[in-house]
Order: C-alpha cells, then sequence, then structure tokens
C-alpha cells in the first residue's frame, strides 16, 4: 500500500495535501483496497462550510459504505466533478486523478491532530 | 435456452390464457372511459401456456430450496416446510374469503386468529399476540410504534434512545430510525455476549427501550437476560426480543419470563411456513399487557356468547399497518404446524434443533476457528479466519465451494462481530446422515484450503453460472429487459 | 409430530460426539429460573387425518366464495386466476427458498424477479420497479416516505378518495415517523381540484391518489400532476393493475412514484393476506428507493445472470441510515403476478380489462334502472360504481338479504363516509357472467321492491 511520505492522514483514513491555505483531501489507498471496487460517490456542495470530523460524504462499493469525515475545518472551495460519474478512478489512482474537495483551512492548527506517513503506516499495520 | 427470458420468446398474436367471450351488450371503451384515458400499446409477452409452464418450471429447476437439500442458513431457520400445510391453506374456507365480508360469515378464520394469537403468547410467555405483520422487519417496526406510544402515554415522550447489540441484525436499527429514535450500539464482550458494563453505562432517562436478540447472533443465549430486563426496567425502558432465533427456545424457556415486554416471531422461520424465495412472511409479535391496549386494529376478540368480531374500539390503540389482518393463509399455515406439533411436539424441536447445532459444532471444531466454542443454541458461528491468513481463502469461497458438494451455503459475514463469520444453523428437521455430510464437506473443504486453494477460491465449478459481476450489476445498472433495437 | 427424523440411537450417537450425557445438559446456558418445568398449555398433537378435518371444520365455518357470488371488491378483487399460476407456485423449488442471497443457486427466482421487475414497468409506464412490498397500504406509504426523503418536506397529502384502509396505514406510518398528513376531500367522487390548489403548498412532499379511486372512478391525472409540479411535490399514485389493461399509464402522466395492489395479479383473496405491493419509480430515484432490486450482469465467464443489486440502500448494510427496514417482502407473490401476467399476455391482460368495464357498466345500467336506485357519482369509471340505494333499503339490510340469494352484496360506505350511509360500491370483475349480472339485478328488485 503506497503512503506517500509528504501528506497527512486522518485516522479515519482520508490523506491530506496542503496546498497554501487550502488542503486537497481523499481517501487512502489503503481505505480504497479495503472498499474494493467503489460504486458510488456522495460529495458536497461548493460553499459549504466543515468542522473538524464532520461527515462530508459517502463512497460506496457493491456491499459496502464507508462516511468520509472532513480531517480539517472550513470552507469547501473545490469539488472533484471528474470521479463522481467514475468513482473508479479512486481505485485506480487514490493519492492524484481521486481527490475529492478542496478545503479553505479556517484553522491550520488542526494540521498538528493528524498523522504523519509514517505514524498511518504504523495505523494501519495494526 | 433455458436462460432466456420469456419476453425473448414472446411472438406477436400469440396467446395462453383461455378467456370468456363478452357476454353483454359491448361498449366502446373510449366512450366509457374518455379517449384520454386510454393506452395506446400494452407491451406484454405472447406466449403460449406450455411456454409458461416450460419457462418457470425450467427456472425453478435453477433454484436451491429446501425440498431439494439441506439449507443451514444462519438466522434464516430454513426447516422442512410439511405439505399439510399447503394443503389446508388452499381450502376454499379460508382462501376464497374476501376479507370485508361481515364478520358473522368468516366466525372460523376469525376464531383460528384468535386461537393463534392465544397460542402465540402461551409459547412465548407474552399476554397477547397479533399476526398483522407480515414480516420481521414489519414486527419489529409495529413493536417500536408501540414502545413509542407507550412512553408518550407514561409521560416520557423524551424518551428518544434505542440501545442495540453490536451483533444485531441490520432491521433493528432500521426500524428503531423509521420511527424517529436514536441508536446507540451496546459492545459485544469476549465470551460472546451484551456487554453488561457497556449496557450499564448506556441506561439513562432517554433510553426508550433495549432491542436483544435472544439467542443472540452468535448463536449463545444470552445468560444474563433475566439481569438485563432488571436493569433496562429499572432505568424506565422496555426490552425488545428479536424472535429471529426463537427455534432453539420452543417449550424450553419463553422471553416472556424473561422479562422481555415485546416480541417479534417470524412465522416463516420457527413455525415452518415457507420462505417462498423472500415472502410472503408473518412477522407477529407478543406483548405483555403493559403494551397491549396499543396493539394495532382490528383486533381479533370473542364476546361472551363466545362470537368473534374485529375489535376497532380501542382508543390508544397505534393505527394499523396492513391493508388488513396481515398474511392470513401463513397464520393458517402457522396455526396448522402448531396443532400438529402440540407441547410435546414443540418440545422436541427446540431439543433437537440445539441437539443438531452442537453436534455440527463438534463435528467441525478441529477444522475451523470458533470465536466462542462452547454450548451453543440454533446455530454455531465458525470463522474462516484461519484459512484465510494460511491461503487467503474467505468465508466467501468456503460458501461458493459448499455449493459444488450439493449443500446451500450459511450465512456469510454475519454478525459483523466475527471475522469471516459463517452462521450455520441446521433446523431440527435434518438427520444425522445430511448433517454428517455436510460435516465431512466442510471438513474436505478445509483441506482443499490448505492444499489447493484455488479450486476453492475460484468456486462454484458446478452451477449454472459461476460468480457474477456485482460491480458491473451496480454500474450498468439493468434492472428491466428492454427490446433490441429494431 | 414434529417432523424429526433422529432415532434414540441417533440421538445417543450425536450426544457422545458432543460429549454430553443427555439433551438437557445442552440447556446448561439457559438460566434456571426461566426453564419451563412444565407442559405449555397447548392442545395435544393431531396427526394428519385429524389435522386437515380439524381444519376443515374451521373453513366450514366460513362462507366461502365458492359457493357465494361475490359483488364486493373494495381492494381485494374476485379475479379469475388460471390453473398454471397455481401449480408453479406450489414448486418446490420456488416454494421453500430463500431471499436469493446466493445468485449462482437461486437463478430461478432472481430472473423470475427481473421478469418482475420489467412486467411492472411495462404494465405503469415506470423506468424502476423494486421486488416487491407487503401491500398496497405499506407501498402507498414506503412512497410517501421515499418522497419527503427526496425533497426535504415535511407534509404528505391524500386524497379522500383513496381506499380508507390505506390512509390508516399511512397515517400509522407518516405520523409516527414525525411528519405531518393532510386530507384532500372528495366533490362528487372525484378529488377536488377545486380545493387541490388552495391545499398545496411548498411544505408538501407528496400527494397521494388512487386510480381508479375507492369509488370506482377515474381521476384526472393530467390536472393533478400539472397542479402538484407548480410547488414541486411528487406524485404517488396507488393502481388498479387489472386496469391498466386498458388505461393510460401513470407513468405517460408524469408519475413520480406507482404503486398497487397485486392481489388481482393471480393471487387468493386469502382474507386479505398475503398480499402482492408493487412498487415502482423514476430511475433517478435508483439510490432513494425502498426494498430489493435484482439486476442482470454477466458472470466470470462471460454469461448473463441476475443478483440482487443497489444494495447499499439497505437495512443490512446501511442499518439506521437505509432506506427502508423492509427485509422480507412478497418474492412468492411476484412470482405469481410474473406467471399471471406472462399467461394472459398483452392481448389476455387486455380482454380481462375490457371484460371487466364492459361488465360492469351492464350491471350498473341494469341496477340504475331499478326503482330507487341511482347512480351516486357522475364520473366514468372501470369495474367498481357507487350506487345509491333507497332511504327504505340501506345498504346493511341489502346485503344481508342478498346472502340468501347467495351472494355477497357491495362495500357499505357508512363506517368511512358517513355522507355517503346510504350508498355503497359494487364490483364486477371478468368472473361474472351475465347471468349472475341479471340474477343480481332481480334480487335488488326484489329486495327493494
Amino acid at each position: 500500500m503506497a503512503v506517500p511520505a509528504e501528506l497527512k492522514y486522518s485516522r479515519s483514513h482520508e490523506w491530506v495535501r496542503v496546498e497554501g491555505d487550502t488542503a486537497l483531501v481523499g481517501i487512502t489507498d489503503h481505505a480504497q483496497a479495503e472498499l474494493g471496487d467503489i460504486t458510488y460517490l456522495e460529495l458536497p456542495e461548493t460553499g459549504r462550510m466543515l468542522a473538524e470530523d464532520e461527515i462530508f460524504g459517502t463512497v460506496e462499493s457493491v456491499k459496502a459504505v464507508s462516511d468520509l469525515y472532513s480531517p480539517l475545518s472550513g470552507e469547501v472551495v473545490e469539488v472533484n466533478s471528474e470521479i463522481t460519474d467514475a468513482a473508479e478512478t479512486i481505485n485506480q489512482d487514490a493519492y492524484g486523478a481521486g481527490w475529492m474537495i478542496r478545503i479553505k483551512m479556517s484553522n491550520p492548527e488542526e494540521l498538528d491532530h493528524l498523522l504523519s506517513a509514517e505514524q498511518y503506516e504504523q495505523l494501519i499495520r495494526e | 435456452m433455458s436462460d432466456s427470458l420469456i419476453f425473448e420468446k414472446s411472438v406477436p398474436g400469440r396467446r395462453a390464457a383461455n378467456l370468456p367471450e363478452c357476454d353483454v351488450p359491448r361498449r366502446d371503451p373510449a366512450e366509457l372511459l374518455g379517449e384520454g384515458n386510454l393506452r395506446e400499446s400494452l407491451p406484454l409477452p405472447e406466449v403460449s401456456e406450455l411456454e409458461v409452464v416450460r419457462h418457470y418450471t425450467r427456472l425453478s429447476q435453477r433454484n436451491y430450496s429446501i425440498d431439494y437439500g439441506f439449507y443451514p442458513l444462519g438466522s434464516c431457520t430454513m426447516k422442512y416446510n410439511p405439505k399439510v400445510n399447503e394443503k389446508v391453506a388452499r381450502l376454499p374456507g379460508f382462501a376464497r374469503l374476501h376479507p370485508l365480508q361481515d364478520e358473522t360469515q368468516v366466525q372460523g378464520a376469525l376464531q383460528l386468529l384468535y386461537d393463534l394469537h392465544q397460542m402465540l403468547a402461551e409459547i412465548s410467555g407474552m399476554d397477547a399476540a397479533t399476526v398483522q405483520p407480515v414480516a420481521g422487519a414489519h414486527g419489529e417496526l409495529l413493536s417500536l410504534m408501540m414502545i413509542h406510544e407507550y412512553h408518550h402515554v407514561h409521560g416520557s415522550p423524551d424518551r428518544k434512545l434505542v440501545l442495540i447489540p453490536d451483533s444485531a441484525h441490520g432491521t433493528n436499527p432500521a426500524s428503531a430510525a423509521r420511527c424517529g429514535f436514536t441508536v446507540k450500539s451496546i459492545s459485544t464482550n469476549a465470551h460472546g455476549l451484551t456487554d453488561m458494563d457497556a449496557l450499564k453505562a448506556a441506561l439513562n432517562e432517554n433510553v426508550a427501550a433495549l432491542m436483544l436478540t435472544n439467542p443472540n447472533t452468535v448463536g449463545l443465549f444470552e445468560s444474563d437476560i433475566v439481569e438485563i430486563c432488571d436493569l433496562v426496567h429499572q432505568a424506565g425502558g422496555l426490552v425488545y426480543c428479536d424472535g429471529a432465533n426463537m427455534n432453539a427456545m420452543l417449550g424450553i424457556t419463553r422471553p416472556g419470563d424473561m422479562g422481555f415486554d415485546v416480541m417479534h416471531f417470524n412465522l416463516h422461520k420457527t413455525f415452518s411456513t415457507p420462505h417462498g424465495g423472500g415472502g410472503p412472511g408473518c412477522g407477529a409479535i407478543g406483548v405483555k399487557a403493559n403494551l397491549e391496549p396499543f396493539l394495532p386494529i382490528p383486533v381479533v376478540s370473542r364476546r361472551e356468547d363466545g362470537s368473534y368480531f374485529l375489535n376497532e374500539d380501542r382508543p390508544h390503540a397505534i393505527g394499523s399497518i396492513h391493508s388488513f389482518y396481515g398474511n392470513f393463509l401463513n397464520a393458517v399455515r402457522g396455526y396448522a404446524y402448531i396443532r400438529a406439533l402440540g407441547a410435546k411436539g414443540l418440545r422436541e424441536v427446540g431439543e433437537n434443533a440445539i441437539l443438531n447445532a452442537n453436534y455440527i459444532r463438534a463435528r467441525i471444531q478441529e477444522h475451523f476457528d470458533i470465536p466462542h466454542n462452547r454450548i451453543c443454541m440454533h446455530e454455531v458461528v465458525i470463522s474462516a479466519s484461519r484459512q484465510k491468513s494460511q491461503s487467503g481463502v474467505r468465508a466467501m469461497d468456503i460458501s461458493k465451494r459448499l455449493m459444488d458438494y450439493g449443500f446451500h451455503p450459511p450465512t456469510n459475514y454475519f454478525p459483523l462481530i466475527v471475522p469471516e463469520a459463517l452462521m450455520i444453523e441446521p433446523t431440527e428437521t435434518e438427520s444425522k446422515q445430511t448433517l454428517d455430510a455436510f460435516c465431512d464437506a466442510l471438513i474436505q473443504i478445509a483441506k482443499e484450503a490448505a492444499e489447493n486453494p484455488e479450486i476453492v477460491k475460484s468456486a462454484p465449478h458446478h452451477t449454472p453460472i459461476s460468480r457474477l459481476d456485482e460491480t458491473a450489476a451496480v454500474k450498468q445498472l439493468n434492472v428491466k429487459w428492454v427490446p433490441a433495437e429494431a | 409430530m414434529a417432523y424429526i427424523p433422529h432415532t434414540d440411537d441417533d440421538r445417543r450417537e450425536m450426544l457422545k460426539t458432543i460429549g454430553v450425557q443427555e439433551i438437557a445438559d445442552l440447556f446448561a446456558p439457559i438460566p434456571e429460573e426461566v426453564r419451563l418445568t412444565g407442559d405449555l398449555a397447548i392442545p395435544p398433537a393431531l396427526d394428519e387425518i385429524g389435522l386437515v378435518r380439524h381444519l376443515q371444520s374451521l373453513a366450514e365455518k366460513n362462507r366461502n366464495l365458492d359457493r357465494y357470488l361475490c359483488f364486493l371488491g373494495a381492494g381485494i378483487y374476485d379475479h379469475f386466476s388460471p390453473a398454471v399460476v397455481d401449480a408453479l407456485i406450489s414448486r418446490g423449488e420456488f416454494l421453500t427458498s430463500y431471499t436469493p442471497y446466493q445468485p449462482e443457486v437461486s437463478q430461478g427466482m432472481l430472473q423470475s424477479i427481473y421478469e418482475y421487475q420489467t412486467l411492472i414497468c411495462q404494465l405503469t409506464g415506470m423506468e424502476l420497479a423494486n421486488a416487491s412490498m407487503y401491500d398496497a397500504a405499506t407501498a402507498i406509504a414506503e412512497g410517501a416516505l421515499m418522497a419527503i426523503d427526496i425533497t426535504h418536506r415535511d407534509t404528505v397529502v391524500v386524497a379522500r378518495s383513496v381506499h380508507p384502509h390505506y390512509r390508516r396505514v399511512l397515517e400509522t406510518y407518516i405520523l409516527r415517523s414525525g411528519f405531518k398528513l393532510e386530507t384532500l376531500d372528495h366533490d362528487e367522487g372525484v378529488m377536488s381540484m377545486g380545493v387541490l390548489s388552495k391545499q398545496l403548498s411548498d411544505n408538501v412532499a407528496c400527494m397521494v391518489v388512487q386510480q381508479p379511486n375507492f369509488f370506482g372512478n377515474l381521476e384526472d391525472l393530467q390536472t393533478f400532476h400539472d397542479e402538484i409540479r407548480k410547488v414541486g411535490a411528487l406524485s404517488v399514485v396507488c393502481v388498479d393493475p387489472i386496469s391498466l389493461g386498458l388505461l393510460k399509464p401513470p407513468g405517460e402522466f408524469g408519475a413520480d412514484i406507482v404503486v398497487g395492489e397485486g392481489q388481482s395479479l393471480g393471487c387468493s383473496m386469502g382474507f386479505g393476506g398475503p398480499l402482492l405491493g408493487f412498487f415502482a419509480c423514476k430511475r433517478e430515484y435508483q439510490r432513494k428507493f425502498p426494498g430489493r432490486i435484482v439486476g442482470a450482469t454477466t458472470d466470470s465467464q462471460g454469461r448473463r445472470g441476475f443478483t440482487m443489486t443497489l444494495r447499499t440502500r439497505e437495512q443490512d448494510i446501511r442499518r439506521e441510515k437505509a432506506t427502508s427496514n423492509i427485509c422480507t417482502n412478497e418474492a412468492l407473490l411476484a412470482l405469481c403476478a410474473t406467471i399471471y401476467l406472462c399467461e394472459m399476455g398483452k392481448q389476455g391482460l387486455q380482454q380481462v380489462a375490457d371484460l371487466c368495464l364492459q361488465k360492469a357498466h351492464y350491471a350498473f345500467d341494469r341496477l340504475c334502472a331499478l326503482a330507487g336506485v341511482e347512480p351516486r357519482f357522475q364520473a366514468p369509471f372501470f369495474k367498481e360504481f357507487t350506487i345509491r340505494l333507497p332511504f327504505a333499503h340501506p345498504p346493511a339490510s341489502v346485503n344481508q338479504a342478498l346472502l340468501d340469494y347467495g351472494m355477497i352484496g357491495g362495500y357499505e360506505l357508512r363506517k368511512f363516509y358517513p355522507e355517503l350511509a346510504d350508498s355503497m360500491i359494487l364490483c364486477v370483475t371478468e368472473t361474472k357472467t351475465r347471468e349472475d349480472i341479471d340474477r343480481l339485478v332481480s334480487a335488488m328488485a326484489q329486495i327493494t321492491g
């Protein structure tokens, strides 16, 4: 399972890529592998305000549903509309084309609550 | 072409049913109904009667059934469905009754319902029963509506919390949510039973009810059940018994005596009415006196002169949940089953159901992990964890491979708290020879998993179709036939 | 007789394998204090001869419709069911199977459900049908709750011309789920269009109508849909499937959700159960609709096969967030309806519908020619119609008298429609001959004459 070193991770298997005052969010390679073939995705509208750990959407495979938790507080400024009709992109490229939302961070200090790549690797080994 | 669709056999102009000619003066439908109300075309298939018979006979041959073989689906109680019950359910005196006939014309039907309610109450240790719910989930929903109303009438409408063990069937939380309750999950302890500390911590003045399956979905009897019910009652809540697993308790112990206030029965499990490929069922409920006023209308009652009537004068009733009186013909089947067994027969069901489940447990325990390997009730839950870690063979693979040996698979991946779960419920109607053949197959598959895992992973090999692309079934959704473009 | 195969030797060997002395040792996990010490108070076991005799004696206490001419409808209908229907659904391969969770050994049931879904779509003009609901009443309730979920609105409006029992179930479901229910009165036997536009608001999630309605009359589905569109509410249209042999399908009026009672499609009246709720909707609601659905796909060798799909809506996966709690449905009756519709076919269903229409109108004309008997409404009707009886002969006494002529009369409206206490709804299906109808008319003439 790929766990890129430059990203931050949540315990609920989302990844975060900080780009200036915004953060790109998706689910990890481990999460997509556990779910299997992803069939459906529900993402928020842009403009929605999210709190840390708030549910921002759901991801479904044939026989499982998982809620998506926002790793950070802030406004949803961009949603990856490419993947809502091509959810398999997440299986194919979880850290790239499979990104889900971009959040304009309202409290960047929350980044400290997230796991490093090393810590996340430890988590999924358990 | 046994697998072609009936639509693909259609030929324009072909007919099947032999219908009467019109023997009254015929008028133009457009005049009677209005031109704008008439349809332009009716795209139904056009086939002969023999084609209908062959098509559905052949389809039936592509379907596993109890009549064909062993069907050990856990929590589904796939026991023999006696043929005599089918015979009596087809008596014109039951099958050819209209539900809105005057009650003086249907005294036999009302008597049967009244007596069945009495017998279900006696079997479960409850005070009253109704067969109006037509499925287990329907009975759950009704019970929760009644619990909701009970708290409302007793001045605590704020009780909005329903406690449900994490081992429970998914209908429990789904039914609770539908009644506006919030669900809190209660963990299961290392022994596979309700965690008493977790329960105590969750009990407070907001708790409306605990929904508990007993015996639970791990196949174990909740030995602390009396204390559990006492604790919930002390906190002001009620206790609901999911009676899906009632089979093992028949004649041996009764939910009402344990302290449950309300329970549902699955007549299509415990009382042998056929499951029909997914219904019709009957999800009768039994209640204690405290909930009796809330039973749905109409209630079948008896007058002092011995006549029966449909009682709607019930001010606290929660309303109705079915067009009429539930799945009456299934009530006839369940009634016939109980009358054929009598008290001693019912107890024999419980005893032999427990015997059979434990026999399977004893025979396969060396070959599979059994997370809670002690005396079980109606079913035994084993795990394919050992096989998964050794050779990547999963519970699903073992299920599919069982088909090659001529058996229906057990329930897999449930309960959720047991990894790689295979839930095996043999029921009392299976012989030792059948159980031995099944256990031999499971042991053989365990051996295959170790020595030749590919044959298990690619199973089934001898069924009409192999594993289906379920992802495509969702993503390229095709849920109705459409004619090919001409 | 508990249908248990074990001999005493079998039991001894099995107990030995388990490692206990006797069966009672297996009750160890059950606390002593809750174990039964005596027998249940259940009547003694009956052998098969005695059992059948007992059930026959109960059945004989009922007046069954093989012996009485039935002109009662009101939701349950005495339609013809060809012999092939019961012969095929009685096959143990269908009858004694479980919900088809394992597609490799359940293709028979799965394919038949796929065919059923297709037939329901063909009949109703809709895009998506599920594998069945409990009955029309609960199908309406599920449809209304789905509309609430889709629109995020909290009010359901139901026409008073919808079957009163369906309205009663709808009320239970809607109010107990914490939502609101309003009723739109009828005006001369059809929903009051004048009041409709005033009653609709942007709080209304959906409106429920029945076609033909409870009185037998045709509603104006076009105007109805035009009105509800103005406020963005959805429609739940409950239809008589037999009528769809002739009537324009609700899908062509733009219906959002179409439900109905499928008992007419070859199923027994059975004192009102088991019934068959059918449920169809627009494809855009595919993530919101309740119940099971079967889809076609291919297996690992490219062969067509069928499996339950869109499963993530369901309770076993989504638990408290499921679109409904429904699990076991009415699959065998869906099979019954499937076989019935194939046996009838295109021409047969049209013919059945036409026979109902013609015979009902013949009966209506002849009855209304009797002194004191009048049409209660003027609207077009299909197989049921409402008549007003002479003041001196209220419906209950007429029905009582008809029994002596070997007939079950019409539905007495007094209970749910006090303003129509002098009227009854009669139903005439294809199972009645002209001679039967003439007998009804002459009995009615003698009773009211």
